[in-house]
């Protein structure tokens, strides 16, 4: 743990990063990098999202995302009843060669899947026992008034961000997001993620239940996939309008001593 | 099992990280896939692992309602007699040819390897089986699903016929379009696992695997195969190489 050695710098102030928690940061954000490519990738096999427990071509979608040549794809021969009887349902044998890149993607997204599982749970636990998420990510009550929230919102608002100190402590709307991240969103991928599992969802029928079904469940895995590129854009957009050359030694090599 | 050839740092720490955690939870290597020292495939086979040792044995995947049968869109080979399709195997079309314009009267279903009872199953020895019928989703690793009513008989009840030898250990499948794939006894033993000559209430289309198919139910659609002439049960793992996945970059297992 590096420890404070030098309060004369304005912008230093903070005992900077610890050793576990840059190496958590590195090892989430490579594995987040991965699983958002190879995640897309996947999506571009087919792009159509549901609700419920089931959805193909043949069914109604919630969402067509227009992001490969499958998107609203010809290429189908003529229907067929699948029941002897008639009804509704059909059976439609496809034509179309479909972009498909998912061999190598699906496989590559569990292994990220598997990274960000164990390293979320070290950074959870060492977060825990070390004092770290009490201390500074979870937001203190005092700040947590209407007048501390009104003025970080506008201060935001008019991009008047200080130099960061390049670790702790963090500024409000900056604990509540980090906060939504590490508590929210994270966990809401790899719980939706193995709602789409058939082994898992066998064994525990609850994990696709919980979402309406398998197909919800792939649904919110992509929202929240937005919602979280939207952090890492914005994340990106603060490390760099709080001196990013500091920001990136701080959170790789922590604080010079 | 054949492993890495030196790569980069980056994949050499990868390919330690996984496939130490592969055997700490496997602890016997020989019993899984091999990996060929590719990165992907040690993911793959951690997977398997852990979700052998920590998901029940026979967990039943959820069954439906006859109301909830929904469209299904065919894809993959839809007639191994047609040479324009991706796979395509000209004897087993032509077999596949003749078969079917005898309405499948003259087709079998071979059963061999570690087994005590080698032997032949035409589709009426198979419909002396008791029937189990299911109504069950389809999840393709595509994205979509579709829940269709299957009827067959259950490959545990054909294998114990044929007498499974003490130390079989997996299931290979043939089809006529000329792919080959295999899954564990852990699904081919589950009560689903069907041997499927029935969807919605009629023969199985050609489309759909004529006249003989497998449904796996814990895991993604294309491991359960269509087109079935052979069943080969061995005592280790069998790479068909290009006529399976592994060779062609795609998972063994996918119950996930």
């Amino acid at each position: 743990m590096s420890v404070a050695s030098s309060d004369a710098s304005s912008v230093s102030a903070g005992p900077g990063h610890t050793r576990w928690v840059r190496v958590t940061h590195w090892v989430l954000a490579a594995s987040v990098l991965a699983l958002a490519v190879t995640g897309f990738t996947i999506l571009m096999a087919h792009p159509r999202l549901y609700w419920g427990a089931v959805g193909n071509d043949l069914t109604p979608a919630l969402i067509e995302l227009p992001v490969s040549r499958n998107y609203r794809h010809g290429g189908w021969e003529v229907s067929t009843p699948v029941f002897p009887d008639g009804g509704r349902a059909m059976s439609v044998i496809r034509t179309y060669d479909i972009l498909n890149e998912n061999s190598w993607a699906r496989s590559l997204h569990f292994l990220a899947a598997w990274f960000l599982l164990v390293t979320g749970t070290i950074y959870l636990l060492a977060g825990l026992f070390s004092g770290h998420l009490r201390r500074d990510l979870i937001p203190r009550r005092s700040e947590l008034t209407p007048r501390f929230v009104r003025d970080d919102v506008a201060a935001h608002l008019r991009l008047r961000t200080r130099p960061a100190p390049g670790g702790p402590p963090y500024g409000l709307l900056q604990k509540c997001t980090y906060c939504a991240v590490v508590f929210l969103g994270l966990p809401l991928m790899v719980l939706t993620g193995l709602a789409m599992s058939p082994a898992m969802t066998a064994a525990y029928p609850l994990l696709s239940g919980v979402w309406g079904g398998t197909q919800s469940a792939r649904t919110i895995h992509f929202g929240v996939f937005v919602a979280l590129m939207l952090f890492v854009v914005i994340h990106l957009a603060m490390v760099s309008l709080s001196g990013f050359r500091r920001q990136m030694r701080a959170m790789t090599f922590g604080k010079p001593t | 099992m054949k492993t890495g050839q030196v790569i980069i740092s980056r994949r050499a720490i990868l390919t330690g990280l996984t496939s130490g955690a592969g055997l700490l939870l496997a602890g016997c290597p020989d019993t899984q896939p091999p990996t060929y020292g590719n990165v992907l495939r040690m993911a793959d086979n951690l997977t398997y692992r852990a979700q052998r040792l920590l998901l029940p044995r026979n967990s039943l995947a959820r069954e439906y309602d006859r109301r909830d049968i929904t469209s299904i869109p065919a894809i993959g080979t839809t007639n191994p007699a047609d040479p324009h399709e991706e796979f395509y195997d000209a004897a087993g079309g032509a077999a596949y040819e003749r078969l079917r314009s005898g309405g499948f009267a003259d087709w079998r279903l071979t059963i061999d390897g570690s087994v005590t009872r080698p032997g032949s199953y035409s589709l009426d020895d198979l419909k002396h089986f008791p029937a189990r019928t299911q109504i069950t989703k389809h999840t393709c690793e595509e994205g979509w699903s579709a829940i269709a009513e299957w009827t067959g008989v259950p490959l545990r009840r054909v294998l114990e016929a044929a007498g499974l030898k003490p130390g079989a250990r997996f299931v290979n499948f043939y089809a006529f379009d000329g792919n080959v794939d295999s899954i564990d006894m852990f699904d081919a033993l589950h009560p689903q696992t069907l041997l499927a000559y029935g969807m919605n209430g009629r023969d199985l289309p050609i489309a759909h695997g004529a006249p003989l198919r497998v449904r796996v139910e814990r895991q993604l659609g294309y491991k359960s195969m269509k087109f079935l002439h052979r069943i080969s049960v061995t005592d280790e793992f069998y790479d068909p190489g290009k006529l399976g996945p592994l060779q062609n970059g795609w998972a063994w297992y996918v119950g996930i």
